[in-house]
């Protein structure tokens, strides 16, 4: 067993800010990891959330997948694969996220360069829909500047079938106009929803915790007239 | 208008309104962990904030900290992430239950057994099974670590309403069935995201006449069917848990009373509606055990690895890739399968309950040749208990493994960690890939059908073992 990459990583000692980075439009290279389920284990196995910092997590994302025993790269995995280097976009199956709350699989997500994932909602009986992405990871991207974009599985199935018919293909997503458009012959665009509160989110890059200390004196009124029910231990 | 408990729950603690249907949601306590917590207070200090309720904030070390000799952390990254709670705690005035001490455990169990854990109560923490306790009638859910720092900085959580389900689950359990296969059963109903953007309510008579250590383990997986909480009304079981022992936090005698009286109002009125539900038959449930890698890829003990366009909310592929990872076949038995390790533990299963009915079955018996087992207590106060009880003995004696508390090999962050293509039993909550060490399979069972299958080196049905 080699040892531990991560021992050996000044970026694991940098302590900087979460800065978030706004969201308006962005073009790049999209990449498919044909997988439903993909859970918070596979994108960033445990053994490195021990780091205490919050960056040198992108070469970690799908650690167990992306590198062979040895530590090299597994030429197999598409995220490896010269056509699909630097992408920015990555597209999924359903339940994206599933398992725990770590948000380093998050920090490992935006890391590695990614800025969008797409996942399928599925339609269920009576017209309900399962949500593409896990709902805690979906709430740690938006904290990231990531955006999880969902759509209906017939498109996220043309979206897989126009990869494999043309690696490298790009794609332009317009939060604003809330559009997906990949570049391939033909082009194709898509329209998705979203949240009006994550999206605004997004699109200002926004201080969370400033914005709700703005609300200081509902949260200091609500604390005097409320009971915790903590027993004086 | 009729209200659910979520209802409840959520409007006594609505702090104001904000944009686009989101709430700023008050926060009672917040469990941290030394995990998920370093980045979050890494950001406090460098935007200069505190921590605006440290009393109700309480730490513990679960996830890195070895359960046989707790004394040394002998891997260095896991070292400073513990170093790096004691020093966080220090300098924000935030109780720890550190190594050593007797409060200390899996951040899940600690929780509920100091009274921490109150009905009607918000709670988070930057684990996911916080869920766990919702048992209580709490509205409890796992968070991120930018959240893990939003609610440091101001006991409030930004959020947005989540849809209600209720699981009602009817009839009666039969001898040896559980609600650890409650909830496995559920979650091969509705598949792993059945529960996405849904709070579930547990309800039915299955529930009513579980222990509140049995409700627990329902609430824990909540998160495994992809809710974010699990719910159970509190009642009669549940204030005789808070008042019964020590629990230093909890509220005592006429403030208990008081609080019963207020807690006596949180369950869903009897007309309210909720945006989906279902029905589970307990009285013909069977122990259920995982043969896949997602803990949607479930089965009665007594049935067999299915074909591979059979399984219900998963698609050939994902079967295929299971199966291969898990080195097992189409059609064959789940009693065939043989074991190399059995884990008893974790806050799914990791309480006093637990490891009584475990060793119940380990009494008197041996752990089969070459087989390795774990029992690992989920905090010091349950181990203390335990062995009070000589459970600790009897467990020694079958050949087994008694540790100290922490997460273990449920996650495997520290030293206990499968090895590649070993395969487990397990009482925990996740048989995903590598989950419990590279390699390394997982199968989730109860505590007593993991104790049978070490015995027997095999999968068993306890029920006519």
């Amino acid at each position: 067993m080699s040892p531990p990459r991560f021992l050996l990583l000044p970026s694991t000692l940098n302590h900087e800010p979460s800065t978030m980075n706004p969201f308006t439009i962005h073009t790049g290279t999209v990449v498919a990891v044909d997988r439903a389920n993909i859970d918070t284990d596979a994108l960033i196995p445990k053994q490195f959330l021990k780091l205490i910092g919050r960056t040198g997590f992108g070469q970690f994302l799908f650690n167990d997948w992306r590198y062979l025993e040895n530590g090299q790269p597994n030429g197999e995995f598409d995220l490896n694969k010269p056509a699909f280097k630097g992408a920015t976009i990555l597209v999924a199956r359903n339940n994206f996220g599933c398992g725990s709350s770590r948000e380093h699989a998050v920090w490992a997500v935006a890391q590695y360069g990614l800025r969008v994932v797409i996942a399928p909602w599925r339609a269920e009986a009576g017209g309900e829909r399962t949500p593409g992405f896990a709902d805690i990871f979906r709430n740690n991207c938006v904290k990231n500047g990531v955006l999880t974009l969902e759509l209906s599985e017939p498109e996220v199935d043309k979206i897989f079938g126009v990869i494999k018919a043309q690696p490298g293909v790009t794609a332009t997503v317009d939060l604003p106009k809330q559009t997906l458009t990949l570049h391939g012959q033909p082009e194709q665009s898509f329209q998705f929803e979203i949240d009006p509160g994550v999206k605004d989110y997004l699109l200002r890059g926004l201080d969370d915790i400033a914005l709700t200390l703005e609300k200081e004196a509902a949260i200091t009124a609500f604390e005097q007239q409320h009971d915790v029910q903590l027993a004086p231990a | 208008m009729k209200q659910t408990l979520y209802d409840k729950i959520w409007s006594r603690h609505v702090v104001t309104e904000l944009a686009d249907g989101w709430t700023l949601l008050f926060i009672d306590r917040q469990l941290v962990h030394e995990v998920t917590s370093p980045q979050a207070f890494d950001g406090l200090r460098l935007a200069g904030r505190k921590v605006r309720h440290p009393e109700l904030t309480f730490a513990t070390l679960d996830h890195n900290v070895p359960t046989d000799d707790q004394t040394v952390i002998r891997d260095p990254v896991s070292k400073a992430q513990v170093e790096a709670l004691r020093k966080n705690c220090k300098e924000f005035g935030i109780r720890l239950f550190d190594i050593g001490t007797p409060e200390i455990g899996v951040v899940h169990i600690v929780g509920p057994e100091l009274g921490i854990t109150l009905p009607g109560t918000t709670i988070v923490c930057g684990d996911s099974h916080t869920a766990t306790h919702g048992a209580f009638g709490a509205l409890a859910h796992g968070i991120g670590t930018s959240e893990v720092e939003h609610v440091l900085a101001t006991q409030t959580l930004r959020q947005k309403k989540f849809k209600t389900f209720r699981v009602e689950y009817a009839g009666r359990l039969q001898p040896h069935v559980t609600s650890k296969d409650m909830v496995l059963k559920l979650i091969g109903e509705i598949g792993t995201a059945g529960g996405t953007g849904c709070v579930l309510e547990f309800t039915g008579a299955a529930v009513r006449a579980l222990s509140m250590e049995a409700r627990m383990t329902i609430c824990n997986m909540a998160i495994e069917a992809g809710a974010r909480a699990g719910l159970i009304g509190p009642d009669e079981t549940t204030f005789n848990y808070i008042a019964a022992g020590d629990r230093p936090y909890a509220p005592r005698g006429a403030a208990l009373e008081q609080a019963i009286a207020g807690w006596k109002t949180l369950a869903t009125d009897p007309d309210a509606t909720f945006d989906r539900t279902l029905t589970i038959d307990c009285e013909q449930l069977a122990p259920q055990v995982t043969w896949g890698t997602s803990p949607g890829m479930v089965t009665d003990v007594t049935g067999v690895v299915p074909q591979l366009d059979q399984v219900k909310g998963y698609g050939r592929a994902d079967v295929e890739a299971a199966l291969a990872y898990m080195g097992l076949r189409p059609g064959m038995k789940i009693t065939d399968i043989k074991l190399d390790t059995v884990f008893i533990g974790s806050c799914t299963n990791g309480r006093i309950e637990d490891l009584r009915e475990a060793a119940a079955v380990f009494r008197g018996r041996q752990v089969a040749a070459g087989l390795r087992a774990l029992i690992v207590p989920g905090s010091a106060r349950v181990k203390a208990q335990a062995e009070a009880e000589g459970l600790d003995k009897v467990f020694t004696a079958a050949g087994c493994e008694w540790r100290y508390a922490g997460c273990s090999m449920c996650l495997a962050m520290n030293p206990d960690q499968l090895r590649p293509g070993e395969r487990c039993a397990a009482t925990t909550n996740r048989n995903f890939e590598g989950r419990q060490g590279k390699g390394g399979r997982t199968h989730l069972v109860g505590p007593a059908m993991a104790a049978a299958a070490a015995i027997a080196g095999h999968f068993v049905d306890i029920r006519t073992w």
